[in-house]
């Protein structure tokens, strides 16, 4: 197991600063966004469909409004703005009005005195449907009846790269499926809306992207956007499913209505209701190899199931279309993507967005073509892994750190682990004692995957940050969502850089400061942590002006210090600030992006993350149970700004992608899911999680970025997972080409 | 319908009286919303997670599996009452040093189970702790700052601390 040394040390960038919210976290007192509560606060609940594609021929709440200590009851017809919502653009309900898309779709509102008074209310609303044949394949989504004002099809994309008419001495077809995988974060979607006299509204809320929830929410309620304030209660994980509005304008509608604060906390089961998923995939590739191991040409189709509504799965598609190929040299491409609506539950981001399903795809392709050359599944890798200055399938030359060989050599080098613990907790089946270790095969599996960093085809990405002193205390305020992943801990340690000191206000992340983007992407050290840096580097600019209007001496500042410009005098930043006030607000951009076009070419992208993984398993076939032995990884990282949050995500970070990779699946039957619950949608326990080894962090600073500091969330997740179906493949010879692998698919073979 | 009867509960060591519990709540419910102590979550109010551990009389137990009535005139012991106010057990420092908690919904949760944990196993394996801390579900950490946490805080784990 990984030990990391040094637990307490400064905060300066680079070492492990403590999080400033461990205290509270650790002792229950943090206040997340289910823990608000308010005198004369109402309880709000959401009468969902359970039908997948329906016409509403009548809503009669009558009864239910009867019933004592309710208060409100909304529908469709009470939406006071647009009745559309959506994240990319909008075309969603905020409370279907005619037709049904969806299983889950909210149709009714209640606001009651208690939980239990709001549940028995939602039972008292009669919901005449007519019902309707849903669609649910998303192939044959392409062709079918639009069930959607706006088609079927939300995207088509092309990738044309190269030479076409390209061939190989050796060609690989395969096709792969992956399943609907969700972000299960432990806190549900909770918040709380409180409304004012002058017909405003506060909300406090769980979310990924406090300003992008906002211009969604003031279209709905046709409100202008300083009517409707918003700001973050405490987040108990997103992972992506967050950045989607949910609960969000039925709140503000409930608490405008009844004048009332009004909280709402989704259970687990309409928290798989209520948010995206993972996109299923249904890929295919076929991969054309010279005798000596290089990767000529890809050909493939990737279909990206987007369920009712878009959310993001224009962008989702354009992430699994432009990495379609790994991270690897292609000379030549032709790639094909769909992101299509069906009435399946509506799809979005989740970490590793597209990435993900392509990955698990081309990783046992690689290791197919490796088979059938004779070539180790890691060389292979090595002799086409990406490198610095060269082009990837859109025509983008990778102009920033790209050290893949590195992260796939240093992961090869490292020591294998020894046989499994005599036992029972430590073999496939645990103390049920299913087989015995005999029966069990070992089988070890190697990946590689690429990640672009931050939005992407022009969209004009930003972050504002405000470094405010007032005689001499530093406060930082954001709109940057803290989810866990610990950018409030990187504030305080910006600020030790730069200002010399971390004794800092955090102003909680809100609306009354410029929009941060989203938590997502892994992009908020780069953004946001890019604004704060700007923010405090500006604040340090006029301090030395002062000083310099003052006493007529020029400082330098060097990481907190100023240092006089003949060397004879010191002070640190924190004791010039003394009894001094600033006011530094700027505003973070990346460079800039630009659209693919009509042949999916163009400079889309800021720059991109690799890293690889290998796992080992131990296999009961009769079974199909497996027992991952431990997961190993090298991750290209820039700089690491706090090895402990760094270790923290890479954990998290590959435990998400073995759930992929064994578990976790949101079953469908004809559009509605069967396991909405966690009692039948397995997350990984602590026994179903291996040791994780960093093999190594690669180090190799990106130029652009602050500190030059890649994001390090969402590579982790990527491919973890097509690493543990190697392994499975190799313990058992089968060709496994769907995630998650179940003990069927091994067992029946 | 209200309960007119209007239970107690012996809370952290205090007396508590219940007003107007409602048949069938939990007592993860009373203790959030009717008494305030948020510390025990709720994510999946189905004895599934773990978030909402707590000691009754003496036994771990999920409160959202606990009816309020059933309760009544028992001893409860929740995250708020694992260290005196102001100060840490051990295995809370010990979650906070080794990077244990990111979004920390499901920390109260394991520090409870893992104080209970830790009272009965002084010197636990790997295996084991991941055994003892598997009905407690993290979605952000992949458990392995989690288990060196409880590894080093089984090194100077003192018994009589907090919930027991
Ligand atoms: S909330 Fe009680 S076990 Fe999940
Ligand atoms: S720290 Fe987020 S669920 Fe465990």
């Amino acid at each position: 197991m990984t030990t990391i040394e040094s637990y307490k040390t400064k905060s300066g960038v680079g070492v492990s600063a403590q999080r400033p919210d461990a205290v509270p976290k650790a002792t229950g007192k943090f206040s997340f966004s289910s823990d608000l509560s308010s005198h004369n606060m109402l309880w709000g609940q959401t009468l969902r469909s359970p039908l997948p594609s329906a016409r509403i021929k009548s809503i009669d709440f009558s009864e239910a409004l009867a019933i004592s200590g309710v208060h409100a009851i909304l529908t469709a017809n009470d939406v006071p703005g647009k009745n559309l919502f959506g994240l990319e653009h909008p075309d969603q309900p905020v409370l279907a009005d005619d037709l049904i898309r969806y299983a889950g779709e909210p149709i009714a509102l209640v606001a009651a005195e208690h939980p239990e008074i709001a549940a028995n209310a939602i039972n008292a609303i009669h919901v005449t449907f007519e019902e309707l044949t849903p669609l649910t394949d998303a192939e044959s989504a392409i062709t079918a009846d639009p069930i959607h004002p706006e088609g079927n099809v939300i995207r088509h994309l092309k990738i044309d790269h190269g030479d076409p008419s390209v061939t190989g001495d050796l060609v690989i077809e395969g096709t792969y499926e992956v399943g609907m995988q969700d972000q299960a974060f432990m806190g549900t979607e909770s918040g709380m809306a409180v409304p004012s006299p002058d017909g405003s509204v506060d909300l406090y809320i769980s979310t990924q992207w406090l300003h992008s929830d906002q211009n969604q929410i003031i279209e709905a309620l046709d409100l202008p956007e300083d009517m409707v304030r918003l700001t973050l209660a405490g987040v108990g994980g997103a992972f992506g499913g967050r950045e989607d509005v949910s609960m969000h304008v039925h709140l503000c509608m409930l608490a405008l209505h009844t004048g009332r604060p009004v909280k709402m906390i989704y259970d687990r089961n309409e928290s798989f209701l209520g948010h995206v998923h993972r996109h299923p995939a249904k890929i295919w590739y076929r991969h054309h190899a010279t005798e000596d191991g290089q990767i000529v040409k890809v050909e493939g189709k990737i279909i990206l199931d987007g369920g009712a509504y878009a959310s993001t799965t224009s962008a989702a598609l354009a992430n699994a279309c432009c990495f379609s190929t790994g991270p690897y040299r292609v000379p030549n491409a032709q790639i094909e993507g769909w992101g299509v609506r069906t009435n399946n539950p509506p799809c979005g981001a989740m970490r590793g967005f597209g990435n993900v399903q392509t990955c698990f795809a081309i990783e046992a392709q690689m290791d197919k073509v490796a088979k059938a050359l004779g070539i180790d599944p890691v060389e292979l890798r090595l002799i086409n892994a990406l490198e610095q200055g060269d082009t990837i399938i859109t025509g983008q030359k990778i102009t920033g750190a790209a050290p893949v060989k590195e992260v796939i050599s240093s992961l090869a080098d490292h020591p294998m682990p020894g046989p499994a613990e005599n036992n029972l907790l430590a073999r496939p089946g645990g103390t049920g004692r299913t087989t015995d270790q005999k029966h069990i095969k070992r089988g070890v599996g190697f990946a590689v995957s690429i990640k672009n960093l931050m939005f992407a085809e022009g969209f004009d990405d930003s972050s504002e940050a405000l470094c405010q002193v007032e005689d001499g205390n530093v406060a930082i305020h954001t709109a940057c969502v803290e989810v866990g992943q610990g950018f409030i801990t990187l504030i305080h340690q910006i600020a030790e850089e730069v200002l010399g000191t971390s004794d800092i206000t955090i102003i909680p992340a809100d609306t009354s400061i410029g929009s941060a983007g989203s938590t997502s992407a892994s992009r908020q050290t780069w953004m946001s942590g890019g604004a704060v840096l700007k923010a405090c580097e500006a604040v340090v600019v006029k301090l030395i002006e002062q000083i310099f209007e003052d006493e007529g001496v020029k400082y330098e500042n060097f990481n907190g210090t100023l240092v006089s410009e003949d060397g004879t005098k010191t002070i640190p930043v924190s004791e010039a600030l003394k009894g001094r006030s600033f006011h530094e607000k700027i505003v973070h951009r990346h460079a800039p992006t630009f659209p693919l076009n009509n042949k999916g070419q163009g400079d889309a992208h800021v720059s991109f993350a690799f890293a690889a993984h290998r796992a080992v398993v131990d296999v009961d076939q009769e079974l199909g149970l497996v027992r991952i032995i431990e997961i190993a990884t090298s991750q290209d990282v820039g700089r690491i700004l706090n090895p402990l949050q760094a270790v923290g995500q890479i954990e998290g970070g590959i435990t998400q992608g073995l759930g992929l990779a064994v578990l976790e699946e949101l079953v469908m039957k004809n559009g509605v899911i069967q396991n909405a619950n966690f009692t039948d949608y397995l997350l990984p326990t602590a026994l179903d999680t291996p040791p994780i080894e960093i093999a190594a962090l690669i180090e190799e600073p990106e130029p652009g970025a602050p500190f030059g500091a890649k994001g390090i969330g969402e590579p982790p997740t990527i491919s973890s997972t097509p690493a543990v179906v190697a392994a499975i493949r190799d313990a058992t010879g089968i060709d496994l080409r769907r995630v998650p692998v179940r003990p069927e698919d091994i067992a029946l073979e | 319908m209200p309960n007119d009867e209007q239970p107690h509960l012996n809370v952290n060591g205090k007396r508590l009286t219940i007003q107007k519990s409602w048949f069938g709540e939990s007592l993860l419910f009373t203790l959030r919303e009717r008494l305030g102590l948020y510390g025990s979550k709720n994510a999946c109010e189905q004895g599934e997670c773990g978030s909402c551990s707590i000691m009754l009389d003496e036994t771990l137990v999920c409160a959202c599996l606990v009816l309020t009535g059933s309760a009544t005139g028992r001893d409860i012991k929740t995250i708020e009452s694992l260290a005196p106010e102001g100060s840490l057990s051990t295995i809370q420092q010990a979650f906070i040093d080794t990077g244990a908690i990111q979004c920390g919904f499901c920390t109260p949760g394991l520090l409870i189970t893992i104080k209970d944990f830790l009272d009965e196993n002084t010197d636990p394996t790997e295996l084991e702790i991941r055994e003892a801390i598997s009905g407690n579900l993290c979605r952000c950490t992949g458990y392995g700052r989690i288990v060196e946490a409880v590894r080093i805080a089984s090194k100077t784990h003192d018994e009589s601390q907090g919930a027991s």
